[in-house]
């Protein structure tokens, strides 16, 4: 569904390590299947998805995966209060058309929701931006403006603010940046300025 | 498999001759059959085929259910028409329904003509053919008569239940009526609820049997007549339904028959013409009109909501099975839509759900057809299945 090149997907072992063993989970914009692949066999998770792709659903379910075809920001609305132990939205947030609508059924569905995305307020963004006067590219967001899937991108900083409006709190912040990870549950300028990716485990307030 | 068929005695000639090629099951009065309708219906003879073998812990029992005018013939050749089975590239050695691995059995419905029990069976209080005193069949009512199968082979819990259009239904009921007794369910190219659109459909098909002056409404057997006319009409307007108009328009286009010229007339100018009317002939050879009016009429009743309160949510509450949906783009007699109203169903109930959406031109028909997507998608859904039953 979103932008999700293999070779840069160092959130999903992240992500994993969030899960409890043997819980119940949707991961939403599943790609094909790589996470839930891993949660399934290092965390014995019974794991479902929902992917955008058809072509992805079919990889998933080919590879013994239990995916449907769906949207994150309409199929959300089928599942019931409480059905899943995590939800997971890993670097789709950005491309979903509401990203507030999509938070509150995450929030209603999943015990603990996980979301990992881009970190628009990463230093090279801000120079790119502010002082070249161009829409920035990186190895993260690497599609062009007129591309990208990418219509609602955050900074670390804007998610926080949405999370809290949501009554949503941050059990754990990681923020990524080249192959270090750093914990922050109350991000700060710093946090912001030099995370490229952030991910949250965030659960009802 | 080999099973003790208790025939009786008063079994048409036809299923005499075609002993060899199933097998039978006769249910007695001390085992009627509990029809929707309020009545009993027995005996019930029950045809079947069977593929593969039953493992020592009867675990591994795959149930094929079938469409409209198809019948347990799914991986052998026909009887009668001597075609390969229906569905031969699904079930067999090595196939994704593997009869290496799995214990395969394809009942013919109630309500069929394929040894089954059905209209053209001899009613045992008059001697003659049920004709239109055939008791009006549901859903439910031919998986009720699988479950006294199913019971009778010593079969507690299947592996899986799959069926495409029909068999759709067949396996929608299974998996909310016998909930504990289906580990997971393939449904494919099929409805929760028969909509307007395919009740007109049928009602065309139907309203052309019951014109034909030789239905004789429907006591034909005694008049030594087939209304073939009618049922052939019926055919050709139900397979326009079966295919998508791109394929049409591939396998047909305007192409002219013979020659290059209209002959001015109404014989079979276009190709498509003598197509249909190749179908609709050869169709009423192997088939019985009254089967076609009450298998129509079953579907048509079909409703699983309706059941549960109007909520389809409702008729999966607390479902373990493990589902796979699976629709084709150009089918626009059970679209996508249709296929996709069951999987919201089961999200809403927090079932094991898996929907795939196969590309295909061919229309309903595809899930009849070598779809290699098809095929791939369903392998990876029943080797994980399997796995996970402990059929590794």
């Amino acid at each position: 569904m979103a932008l999700k090149p293999l070779d840069n997907r160092r959130d999903l072992s992240i992500i994993a390590d969030l899960v409890e063993p043997s819980s119940r989970v949707l991961d939403v914009g599943c790609g094909e299947g790589e996470l839930l692949e891993i949660l399934a066999t290092k965390r014995n998770v019974d794991g479902r998805g929902v992917e955008l792709s058809q072509d992805g659903v079919n990889a998933c379910v080919t590879r013994g995966l239990s995916v449907i075809q769906g949207d994150a920001d309409q199929d959300l609305g089928d599942y019931p209060k409480d059905a899943f132990d995590y939800i997971i939205l890993s670097k789709t947030i950005q491309a979903t058309r509401n990203p507030g609508t999509v938070l509150r059924q995450m929030r209603r569905i999943g015990r603990h929701v996980i979301v990992s995305f881009p970190n628009f307020g990463h230093w090279k963004i801000r120079v790119q931006l502010g002082l070249l006067g161009r829409m920035p590219e990186t190895d993260t967001l690497s599609d062009k403006w007129y591309e990208t899937p990418n219509i609602h991108l955050c900074t670390v900083k804007d998610f926080v603010t949405l999370c809290d409006e949501l009554d949503l709190e941050v059990v754990q912040g990681l923020m990524l940046s080249g192959g270090t990870v750093r914990h922050a549950s109350n991000p700060g300028f710093f946090d912001n300025l030099l995370a490229e990716e952030a991910v949250f485990l965030l659960k009802r307030r | 498999m080999g099973t003790s068929a208790d025939i009786s005695g008063d079994q048409s000639r036809n299923q005499e001759e075609q002993k060899l090629a199933f097998e039978m099951v006769t249910f007695q009065s001390s085992q009627p059959l509990r029809l929707d309708s309020g009545e009993d219906l027995y005996p019930v003879v029950q045809a079947y085929n069977t593929y593969g073998t039953l493992n020592a812990d009867n675990t591994n029992a795959v149930l094929v259910c079938h469409a409209l005018t198809l019948d347990q013939h799914a991986a052998n050749v026909h009887p009668a028409t001597g075609k390969e089975g229906w569905w031969q590239g699904m079930i067999g050695p090595g196939c994704p329904i593997d009869t290496n691995r799995f214990f395969v059995i394809c009942p013919n419905v109630v309500g069929g003509c394929q040894g089954t029990t059905g209209p053209e069976s001899i009613n045992p209080e008059t001697g003659k053919p049920y004709g239109l005193d055939f008791p009006v069949i549901t859903i439910a009512d031919m998986v009720r008569a699988q479950v006294q199968l199913i019971d009778h082979l010593g079969i507690d819990k299947l592996f899986c239940v799959a069926g495409g259009s029909m068999g759709g239904m067949q396996t929608l009921e299974w998996a909310s009526t016998y909930a504990d007794r289906v580990y997971s369910a393939i449904p494919i190219a099929t409805a929760a609820r028969h909509s307007a659109q395919n009740i007109a459909f049928h009602e065309v098909g139907r309203q052309a049997v019951q014109a034909d002056p030789d239905w004789h409404d429907g006591a034909y057997y005694e008049h030594g007549t087939r209304p073939r006319k009618g049922l052939a009409v019926a055919r050709m307007a139900a397979h326009i339904t079966y295919m998508s108009e791109s394929s049409l328009f591939q396998k047909f286009d305007r192409n002219l028959q013979d020659g290059e010229e209209f002959t001015y007339g109404f014989g079979p100018d276009f190709q498509i013409e003598s197509y249909l009317r190749h179908q609709g002939s050869t169709f009423v050879d192997r088939f019985d009109a009254n089967s076609y009016l009450y298998i129509t009429r079953a579907m048509d009743y079909f409703d699983l909501a309706a059941g549960h309160g109007d909520s389809l949510a409702n008729a999966f509450k607390d479902t373990e099975t493990r589902f796979c949906v699976v629709s084709f783009t150009s089918d626009w007699h059970y679209p996508t839509t249709y296929n996709k109203q069951i999987v919201h169903a089961l999200n809403a109930v927090a079932a094991n759900v898996s929907f795939v959406e196969i590309e295909s031109d061919k229309g309903h028909d595809a899930f009849l057809l070598d779809e290699p997507e098809m095929f791939s998608t369903l392998r990876g859904f029943i080797d994980s299945t399997a796995e996970r039953r402990g059929l590794g």
